[in-house]
């Protein structure tokens, strides 16, 4: 093999071969995505012609039917308040008990933090029937609280946080505790502001896991109108008739807010994803 | 602690620092630093404290007790000790449900070469358009399961399915994939690796960059060629990840019910060929109210779970390199 040699010369397509293979593999990727925008944008009858046709032509009224003909309108804004609750309940609350367990010293601490190790061993699926009795038990069942409740704090987001604490430098709090800081401005002050990437990170990933859960709201609430979207699209598909490209278009708008998302901050995301990795 | 805050603030900057770290402070004074601590820290870790015990630690202890016990259709409970237990390992069903978790899983694992083999295209030296490559293998991981379990089950359709048109050009007669007990959890297994994949090349490409540059120049140096560097270098150094992967892909599969319940769903005859462990939980919990024999089937599938991961951890002496 003439591999060395290969390796010095600069080939006029560098990687070709290379290339080729991931063109390969993002084809298989992302073909059902174009086949879904496709979909939407076809009749009713297209969408069931037997053999499939790769094109027909375009019919837009599916998107306007996904908001007429189903309750897409109350069941996005469920997403939205779930989404934003969730979040913001999970990066301030995790933030604050990461700091607490990484920097401060108080009694019991390393005590609490190993049960709290334990919560994150834990897989909630399991737990879904008593956490339901604790929301039917408090009559909230069907109700926004029922949807954020149970999500508005994690084990991970607790540990991820903790974990980006311990990287800061002592010096930096220490001289504030010098300079006579209490351990509440040491945290909104100083500590905070330089987790701000971890926050980050938090936060996008709470708010896609938030987003696309569907077993939880599936069981708490059953209700049309107080269904986040994951479970009222997946409402219409069981009905006589799968009209695909309605399903098809109301599939496509409620996975952009997250597709966006992740677009706009894939960097920090995935940096948040190597650091839950490095925690495991 | 807002008047000693005061009572300080004249003692700042680095003349006042200085002194102390010059020679290790003592533990009084050490202590003195961190006075009004205890109170603060209880304030910030309050809110995921109460949170984690009420629907997290309460709960799991909770399952455990009511998988000892009957429950009433709406409230109330009797005892009826392992009785839960001897039924779910006479349940023919179960069986059924733990036999598709088990093959889901091992589906899933045998794809972890196939992100393996991603990972390392694309860390290639130099290549373009890598963002691109990775925020298309990555779209899957973030779309609502929802979507993703819908547009494949209209690909997988039997008459006017995409997948089956394209398997007629090569003369292949395709099945009704998700109503047949023969596919149905190979296509929900594929959908199952498609949606995953990226997430495992995110974990793989991080593992991958951490292998030393030198390592490669030096198998240059001997005339290591490409195939042999992977199989010699890479994929010996990459285990670590491997493992870690591993570990994630296991237990996510076995948590599997979002694409059962999208792509199959509970009228499909198919259904006791995809059933799995935690679709069943909520099949016997939610749809059939028996919530002794769905909190038994959680512990048996923590105990599970438990297992396999202990069992990885124990392998992986045989098989993973820490340097």
């Amino acid at each position: 093999m003439s591999n060395t040699l290969k390796h010095r010369s600069t080939p006029a397509r560098p990687h070709l071969g290379v290339h080729i293979l991931l063109i390969l593999g993002a084809v298989v990727m992302f073909s059902p995505f174009i086949w879904e925008m496709l979909t939407s944008i076809r009749s009713y009858q297209d969408s069931i012609a037997v053999p499939p046709k790769l094109f027909a032509p375009i019919v837009l009224d599916n998107y306007a039917a996904v908001f007429t003909s189903t309750p897409f309108g109350p069941q996005l804004m469920n997403s939205v308040v779930m989404t934003l609750l969730r979040t913001l309940g999970q990066v301030l609350f995790c933030t604050a008990a990461g700091f607490a367990f990484a920097r401060l010293r108080f009694p019991g601490r390393n005590v609490i933090f190993a049960v709290l190790l334990s919560a994150l061993m834990l897989p909630t699926e399991l737990l879904l029937l008593s956490q339901f009795q604790i929301i039917q038990s408090l009559g909230l069942v069907n109700s926004m609280a029922a949807l954020v409740l149970p999500s508005v704090v994690s084990a991970f987001g607790v540990f991820l946080m903790r974990q980006f604490f311990m990287q800061l430098p002592e010096d930096v709090l220490e001289a504030a505790r010098i300079d006579g800081a209490n351990a509440f401005q040491i945290f909104f002050r100083i500590a905070m502001p330089l987790a701000t990437n971890g926050m980050l990170a938090l936060g996008i990933l709470t708010a896609i896991w938030s987003w696309n859960d569907l077993l939880w709201p599936l069981i708490v609430n059953s209700d049309q109108d107080k269904m986040p979207l994951s479970v009222g699209l997946a409402s219409l598909s069981g009905q006589y008739i799968t009209n695909y490209p309605v399903l098809m278009a109301g599939s496509l708008l409620a996975s952009i807010p997250m597709l966006i998302l992740f677009i706009a901050f894939q960097r920090s995301m995935i940096a948040g994803i190597a650091a839950g990795a490095v925690k495991g | 602690m807002s008047l000693r805050q005061t009572t300080n603030e004249p003692m700042t900057g680095a003349a006042s620092a200085a002194p102390v770290t010059a020679r290790p402070p003592s533990w009084k004074r050490k202590y003195a630093l961190h006075r009004g601590e205890p109170l603060a820290g209880f304030a910030l870790i309050a809110p995921t404290v109460i949170g984690l015990g009420v629907f997290i630690l309460w709960p799991a202890a909770q399952t455990l007790f009511f998988s000892f016990t009957k429950q009433g259709t709406f409230s109330g409970y009797t005892w009826i000790g392992i009785q839960n237990f001897v039924d779910i390992f006479g349940d023919p069903v179960f069986y059924g449900a733990l036999i598709n978790t088990a093959v889901l899983t091992g589906f899933t694992i045998a794809a972890v070469p196939i992100a393996i083999v991603c990972a390392v295209l694309l860390n290639t030296e130099g290549l373009r358009a890598l963002t691109l490559y990775r925020v298309i293998y990555f779209l899957p991981v973030v779309t609502l399961p929802t979507a993703v379990g819908l547009v494949w089950k209209y690909l997988y359709n039997g008459d006017y399915g995409l997948l089956n048109s394209a398997l007629a050009v090569v003369g292949i007669d395709g099945p009704s994939w998700l109503s047949d007990s023969r596919f149905v959890l190979v296509a929900v297994s594929m959908v199952a690796i498609w949606s995953t994949l990226g997430y495992n090349i995110v974990l793989l490409l991080a593992g991958l960059q951490s292998i030393p540059k030198s390592y490669y120049e030096a198998a240059e140096l001997d005339g290591a060629g490409k195939i042999r560097t992977f199989f010699t270098i890479t994929v010996p150094l990459l285990t670590p990840t491997t493992f870690f992967v591993m570990i994630i892909s296991v237990i996510g599969a076995l948590k599997t019910f979002d694409l059962v319940y999208l792509m199959v769903g509970a009228d499909n005859p198919a259904l006791g060929s995809a059933r799995t462990i935690l679709y069943l939980f909520y099949e016997r919990g939610f749809t059939q109210f028996n919530g002794g024999y769905a909190a038994a089937i959680a512990l048996v599938t923590l105990v599970i779970i438990g297992v396999v991961t202990l069992v990885q951890f124990r392998l992986q002496k045989k098989w993973v390199h820490y340097e």
